[in-house]
């Protein structure tokens, strides 16, 4: 198990946003957490990234716990994210985002008299993933002029150049047109055979998406989890069908 | 390449200024290029770092307060020494300063480097023996390079070799921050400048960078406040003060502070239009003011940022 988490609960005031979560994700998995809006699907991903602090339980990354790590520690130690809502550096461009991303894997950051220009493993890497995420073209292009889906496929790029051992993702196909949703995560998975990857959690809503790439899935509803297995155990689980695959399955 | 053409016929103009400009021009670019050294590193963490500091005339008042110590009660005169020594305090007092104020941003860490300002500004009013309260210290004339100057005219020294000296400074801090802002370390700092929390996420630690970004600008408003010192010839509170960080903040803004060269083209605009003004009308601030209040709301990018229209964005 390379993240294990036990008995999480967070409470913010009096509601209760996870109660008593507690899940494995081994080696080699692609996890899928499914729920409808409001399960506590991204209070999840945020204290597993060690950016909220669980009220109660505890998360070990590589058998080590990570309270009071914090996204930075975490980070050197293997972990990346995206976030739900597109996180970018508005200002820089597409290739500086990346090549932050190697330098901090790099520990670099402190070449206070360096040329950023002339390092060569930095803009090497950096250029690397910008292939694997096709934004080759765009390289020059600020973050905030891309467009709504390229923006999230930088968020995205950008946590793969830290070569993670595990990467959650919050949401990484929200905002990108149906038609490229597939596209993206075949890109996904390329980059993360590309890295040599050990683990890939996401939160999605597509529900295509998620039995077509998961091995396993995990619902949540109302901060509990109400199903925990693999694609063809969930799709036939009823409670899961009426709460979070709905009306769309029956519909069909 | 147009903007190295710029930046080189610049250097070039004010290297031949002295031969060409009247003495009253001269003398102004002294405090310009001394200024220019202190906004190049205020801009790192304004520009770069995207905190603003309302209490940098600290350091630029240890630099200055440094040399007029040296020349006037140590008997050391030598420039060279002067200036380490004002970064190497400069330094030692924003380690612990910056320390505190960096885990706080935006306003509070205007406020907190704000309030520290004006604890320094009565600490030089009150401790007399050492500053000289109210009236302040002499900074004698320093000599350069080991040689004394002290026979010369007092502007002959000012528009002469003192003049070489400071542009010399000038121009080996600008290089240094150059170097600085186009290193992975400057390019940490823009990331945490734009978004701090994706900035943890990918392992760069906001506080470390801040807090180093905090440092670098006190060195080099501090070297900047050493330079202000000779062609004044005396080193008082008003250095200090709060306003005189305000000044400072507004030379940025007025040039640009989203671009390397807009504070230090700040800086000479406000001291030749300060001087111009003060000329013509008794009520400089007034002027001074309502230039402020335009640009904020017409060139959020100031002067620079006019001639680069895509990027007059207002990020505070
Ligand atoms: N900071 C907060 N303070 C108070 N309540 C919060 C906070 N963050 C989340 N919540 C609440 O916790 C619950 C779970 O939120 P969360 O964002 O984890 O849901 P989610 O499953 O990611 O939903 P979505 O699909 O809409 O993204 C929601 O009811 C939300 O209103
Ligand atoms: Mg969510």
């Amino acid at each position: 198990m390379i993240l294990v988490a036990e008995g999480l609960r967070k409470l913010y005031g009096e509601f209760c946003a996870l109660d008593g979560v507690s899940l494995g994700v081994a080696a080699g998995e692609f996890v899928s957490i499914i729920g409808p809006n409001g399960a506590g699907k991204s209070t999840l991903i945020n204290i597993l990234t060690g950016l909220t602090p669980p009220s109660a339980g505890t998360v070990r990354f590589k058998e080590r716990e990570i309270h009071g790590l914090g996204p930075v520690r975490l980070a050197r130690l293997g972990m990346a994210r995206s976030f739900q809502l597109v996180h970018i550096f508005p200002d820089l461009t597409v290739l500086e985002t990346l090549q932050a991303a190697v330098v901090a894997r790099l520990g670099r950051g402190t070449r206070l008299f360096a040329s950023l220009a002339r390092d060569r493993d930095v803009q090497r890497e950096a250029l690397e993933v910008a292939e694997l995420f096709r934004l080759s073209d765009k390289l020059g292009a600020l973050a905030r002029h891309l467009p709504q889906g390229d923006k999230k496929l930088l968020d995205v790029a950008s946590a793969f150049a830290l070569r993670p051992e595990i990467i959650l993702l919050d949401e990484p196909t929200s905002g990108v047109s149906t038609a490229d949703k597939t596209a993206v995560m075949e890109t996904l998975v390329a980059a993360s055979r590309r890295i040599g990857l050990q683990a890939i959690i996401q939160v999605e809503h597509d529900m295509d998406i998620v039995f077509a790439y998961s091995d396993r899935i995990i619902a949540l509803h109302q901060g509990k989890v109400l199903a925990d297995g693999a694609p063809s155990s969930i799709q036939a689980d009823q409670r899961v069908i009426d709460t979070v695959i709905g009306r769309r399955a029956r519909a069909r | 390449m147009t903007g190295r053409l710029l930046v080189a016929a610049a250097a070039a103009a004010i290297a031949v200024a002295p031969l060409v400009a009247s003495t009253y021009h001269v003398l102004l670019m002294l405090p310009f290029m001394a200024y220019a050294v202190v906004l190049l590193g205020l801009n790192l963490l304004f520009g770069y770092a995207g905190l603003v500091s309302f209490g940098h005339a600290l350091f630029i008042g240890i630099g200055a307060y440094t040399g007029a110590f040296l020349t006037s009660h140590c008997k050391i005169r030598s420039l060279e020494v002067i200036l380490i020594a004002a970064a190497a305090l400069g330094a030692l007092v924003a380690a612990p300063v910056g320390a505190l104020c960096v885990r706080y941003v935006k306003i509070y860490f205007g406020m907190l480097t704000l309030a520290f300002g004006m604890v320094f500004h009565t600490f030089v009013l009150k401790f007399y023996r050492l500053t000289g309260g109210d009236e302040g210290t002499p900074f004698l004339r320093p000599s350069l390079l080991g040689r004394s100057l002290e026979a010369m005219p007092k502007i002959d020294y000012l528009v002469g070799p003192y003049y070489y000296y400071s542009l010399a400074v000038l121009v080996l801090a600008t290089l240094c921050m150059w170097r600085i802002v186009h290193s992975p370390f400057g390019l940490c700092l823009k990331t945490i400048r734009d978004n701090p929390a994706k900035a943890e996420t990918l392992g760069i630690g906001v506080t470390r960078y801040r807090f180093h970004a905090f440092v670098i600008s006190a060195v080099y408003a501090a070297v900047g406040g050493a330079l202000l010192g000779p062609p004044i010839g005396n080193v008082d509170p008003t250095l200090a003060y709060w306003t005189h960080s305000g000044n400072i903040v507004f030379m940025t803004l007025l040039g640009g502070f989203t671009s390397f060269f807009g504070p230090v083209v700040g800086a000479f605009v406000f001291i030749y239009l300060q001087h111009w003004v003060m000329s013509v009308v008794p009520y400089w601030r007034l002027i001074f003011g309502a230039i402020l209040a335009a640009i904020v709301i017409f060139a959020p990018g100031g002067l620079l940022g006019l001639l680069e229209p895509r990027r007059a964005a207002v990020r505070l």
